[in-house]
């Protein structure tokens, strides 16, 4: 037998489908306790469903032995740029799963599931008053559709002023993908705007870009360059003379918190995510939620639901689900992603009011940390305190040694470290942004700081060692043209 | 650590926000221990009224089926859960064989050729096959059913109002002539009302007048009903919500998504696929980036970054630990149980079935008093009734029942409505 022979690490990886042997379950079905109903006719009935048959040992088998296989903050350092890998409180993932949440149907009526409203209202406050802007809406159930949320209100709100000529959305050229993406979702035409020389927005090229259809600007803050814009009161002043909404994109939030509210610096809208922020972890590429906070100018076009207070019968508080006046709509079917909200109550309430501003402090000290222990080693294209994260570059490798950002970022991995976020933002040359987070150690971060120096020092010696990286994984460099090209995007009988 | 930045005081490091507006005062509550935040959320949760401890028969697109305990067990493992989006797929290959499971599991149980990783949720799935159609027809406008759930057509009207794509409202009754330049019809199988749709008709109607076909399928429904596939549908979206993950309140959940290989690269959203490494090795990756946000910008085809795999992941084992034989033993335990149950509510003095037709595990049921009335009293009876659709059919309910309600309950169910509109 030739399969025996196979390299366990294959043998591993076979697929569920490969793995099928029938007559094989991996659970058992509850017995029929009702008398048996006439089928539908023959013709609406299928024949068979060719789907995997394993057993439950299986199964666990096959899902450990994979999991095995992915870096995770349970077990590595995780300096993703722009990411916010933060490790996040296992009690938050039990509170959404107690029963009395997870089993709560999305359908209720109001009176049966005053305990859900009232956990999302209180959290609307809460991010209400972090943010400065006090009306807030929990349904988007992702950053991305935050900003798709943000934009259809910029939209609603001209419309309603019967403004309708505003189609032009302003976006730094350092800006998240999402967000060009999401104001074309919106309708609008979108205008890339240049950062200055110092990393923050270019307030000539701002002048020069606003006028009668200006519908607004996406801004993050800090920049995606994990800097403060200390441009940005004067650039919210120019959009809002010009007549348009200023968006704030709350990826960097982490750096933030505490330290300064959105709305007192002129923001009209802001979105959380509250998968970075507000512990709920990544789950290898969501759920998330996108809660958007506003003011008074944009409350009316908040989407549908938001959840109100009132005082009912016998002085008790009263929690119910409503629509906002000119509401944008519905994004989604049912309130948003209510188990990642749980989350983020329950972090938020662990943090408290002091909490809250520890985060941006051990987030910035943090980044400025490594930003000092490694300026000698990485080229460093904006000299200036960062907050949460900094952004180096390794065009003296590339130039020297011919090593890339990317040869570094795949070295790391070797030390047991997952890369930082590479070539974004696109302004940077082979950038490479890390942000360790506030919930790592000092001995990780000298950790991490010896093994960047090291690779540093191997891109002179044996830059080879750097080409062929990563060298224990379970996969070497993997070939994304040729699945490009031929795309196999399932399993299919031989 | 301030030494070696060379900062004075934390304070330093925040300088450059203006001073005006730093360190504003917070109002919110002080910090709690763990012991008491779970004591406070604890006494939330016992604030709601919840499914199992009442007998619970609402659907209408949220479903409570029976997840067993390996199901959750995998999808808590904290490499999973802990891990970022795949970009990297040297240390990621637990994530992206995970998902191409899915998108194969996906395609084999809907009988489509091509799925994505997964989106956001069922409607926003729907709202993005609408989109596509007509990217692919390269027409704005789109037919819908009348009998697709409201809030489907409610999300549908958010996405497609600043793109200007008009929707058409249809009825299966009617004539079924689209207007000039039709990008799809979309059709909701089995409908919001329970009820299985014609759909060879509707294929061939679609396809005669060159639009799409974009079904929104019932994952479980296709246990036992022919799948998507089978009857021509070009596009298919799908609530992945019962294939379990828990109803939540409304979320987090997938949208599942699925078209013909010949529309691939019109897709939103993440997709894995299969390569080889520098050694030769089999390995996983994401690709058709250029699809996507993150390359493209504005000109993607759409803005969505997430996949939701850690609910992706969880269907995955579900329909991996139900298999080729439990998927549809389940579809047949709601099947029978719910038209038990309609057989004991018809047959109640002043109740009725006001539809006709093939009906999985939903049905309407026409009550003598209102809906809302009829619920509110049901609670005494620890019953959480069906769900109010008396605006769609004068008081009409929307009763559904899975293999989670017992026979136990589902005659308490027809005894309480049975003394609730006696008499009337």
């Amino acid at each position: 037998m030739t399969d025996v022979l196979e390299p366990l690490d294959e043998n591993r990886r076979q697929l569920l489908m490969d793995r099928s042997v029938p007559g094989r379950v991996g659970s058992t079905v509850p017995p029929l306790d009702v008398p048996e109903q006439e089928l539908p006719p023959r013709e609406l009935l299928r024949d068979e469903i060719d789907l995997p048959e394993v057993s439950e040992l299986e199964l666990v088998r096959y899902f450990a032995q994979l999991s095995q296989l992915n870096f995770s903050i349970d077990t590595n350092f995780y300096p993703l740029g722009s990411c916010t890998m933060k490790y996040n409180p296992k009690v938050c993932d039990e509170m959404a799963g107690l029963p009395g949440m997870a089993q709560v149907h999305p359908q209720q009526p109001e009176g049966t599931v005053q305990g859900a409203l009232q956990l999302m209202h209180r959290l609307q406050g809460f991010l209400g008053e972090i943010t400065g802007l006090p009306e807030v809406c929990l349904a988007p159930m992702a950053g991305a559709d935050g900003e798709l949320a943000g934009m259809l209100m910029t939209r609603a709100y001209h419309l309603a002023r019967d403004d309708a000529a505003r189609n032009k959305v302003l976006i730094p050229d350092s800006a998240h993908g999402t967000n060009p993406a999401s104001a074309a979702m919106a309708g609008f035409e979108v205008v890339t705007l240049p950062s200055d020389s110092e990393g923050n927005t270019d307030l000539g090229a701002l002048r020069d870009a606003v006028g009668p259809e200006l519908a607004g600007i996406m801004l993050t803050l800090p920049s995606t360059l994990g800097l403060f814009d200390t441009n940005i009161v004067e650039v919210c002043r120019i959009v809002h003379d010009a007549g348009g909404i200023v968006y704030g994109d709350g990826a960097n939030m982490n750096a933030l918190l505490g330290r300064v509210k959105l709305g007192d610096l002129g923001f009209d809208v802001v979105h959380l995510n509250l998968h970075k922020t507000f512990s709920t972890p990544h789950g290898g590429g969501g759920p998330g939620a996108g809660p958007v906070c506003v003011g008074e100018k944009l409350a009316p076009f908040l989407p549908t639901p938001v959840i109100d207070q009132s005082d009912g019968a016998e002085g008790q508080e009263r929690y119910s689900i409503a629509a906002p006046a000119q509401s944008i709509g519905r994004l989604g079917v049912f309130h948003g992603n209510f188990g990642v909200l749980v989350r983020a109550y329950t972090y938020i309430r662990l943090l408290g009011s002091t909490g809250v501003s520890r985060v941006s402090e051990d987030a910035v000290v943090n980044a400025n940390y490594i930003l000092s222990q490694l300026r000698d080693d990485y080229d460093l294209p904006y000299d200036r305190t960062c907050m949460h994260e900094v952004v180096f570059s390794a065009r003296n490798l590339k130039r020297a040694h011919d090593v890339s950002a990317l040869d570094v970022a795949k070295r790391l991995i070797d030390h047991g470290i997952h890369p930082p976020t590479m070539y974004f933002p696109l302004i940077v040359e082979e950038a490479l942004m890390v942000e360790p987070t506030e919930t790592e150690t000092k001995e990780t971060l000298d950790y991490f700081i010896s093994v960047m120096k090291s690779i540093a020092h191997e891109a002179e010696s044996s830059p080879e060692l750097l080409h062929d990286a990563p060298h224990d994984t379970p996969n070497t460099r993997l070939d994304e043209a040729r699945a490009a090209r031929r795309p196999d995007l399932r399993w299919r009988r031989m | 650590m301030l030494d070696a930045v060379g900062a004075a005081s934390v304070e330093d490091l925040f300088k450059e926000i203006p001073a005006e507006y730093r360190d504003p005062s917070l109002d919110l509550p002080p910090p709690l221990s763990e012991f008491e935040v779970r004591q406070e959320i604890e006494e939330m949760a016992r604030a709601n009224m919840v499914p199992g401890d009442y007998a619970c028969f609402l659907g209408a697109g949220s479903y409570r089926h029976f997840v067993p305990a390996v199901v959750r067990q995998i999808a808590s493992r904290g490499e999973f859960m802990t891990s970022y989006t795949p970009y990297q797929p040297e240390v990621a290959q637990g994530t992206l064989q995970t998902t191409y499971e899915f998108q194969t599991l996906v395609c084999q149980l809907m009988g489509m050729e091509v799925a994505n990783a997964g989106m956001y949720d069922g409607s926003t799935s729907l709202a993005e096959a609408a989109l596509m159609a007509a990217r692919i027809t390269k027409f704005n406008r789109v037919a819908v059913l009348d009998t697709v759930s409201p809030a489907y057509r409610d999300v549908l009207q958010t996405y497609m109002d600043a793109p200007g794509i008009d929707i058409d409202t249809v009825s299966s009754n009617g004539n079924l002539d689209f207007k000039e330049g039709t990008a799809c019809l979309i059709v909701q199988q089995p409908n919001f009302f329970g009820y299985m749709e014609d759909m060879d008709r509707l294929s061939a109607t679609a396809h005669d007048q060159g639009a799409l076909l974009v079904v929104y399928a019932d994952p479980m429904a296709t246990g036992m009903f022919r799948p998507p596939g089978d009857y021509g549908a070009d596009i298919v979206a799908a609530e992945g919500q019962s294939l379990g993950a828990p109803p939540s309140f409304g979320g987090p959940y997938v949208g599942i998504f699925a078209c013909q290989e010949k529309h691939m690269r019109q897709m939103p959203g993440r997709v894995v696929g299969k390569t080889v490494d520098s050694r030769g090795k089999t390995g996983y990756v994401l690709t058709l980036q250029t699809r996507e946000q993150h390359i493209r910008r504005e000109r993607a085809t759409s803005n969505i970054c997430t996949s939701v795999a850690l609910v992706a992941l969880t269907t995955t084992a579900y329909m991996a630990a139900l298999g080729r034989r439990g998927i549809r033993s389940i579809a047949e335990l709601c099947y029978h149980k719910a038209h038990y149950a309609a057989s004991l509510i018809g047959g109640i003095p002043g109740y009725s079935l006001p539809l006709d037709g093939t009906f999985f595990r939903e049905f309407v049921v026409r009550c003598p008093l209102p809906p809302a009335q009829i619920n509110e009293r049901l609670l005494d009876y620890r019953i959480i009734g069906g769900l109010d659709v008396s605006s769609s059919i004068s008081n009409g309910m929307l009763v559904c029942a899975t293999e989670m309600n017992s026979r136990q309950e589902i005659e308490s169910l027809a005894r309480a409505l049975a003394e609730i509109g006696g008499g009337t």
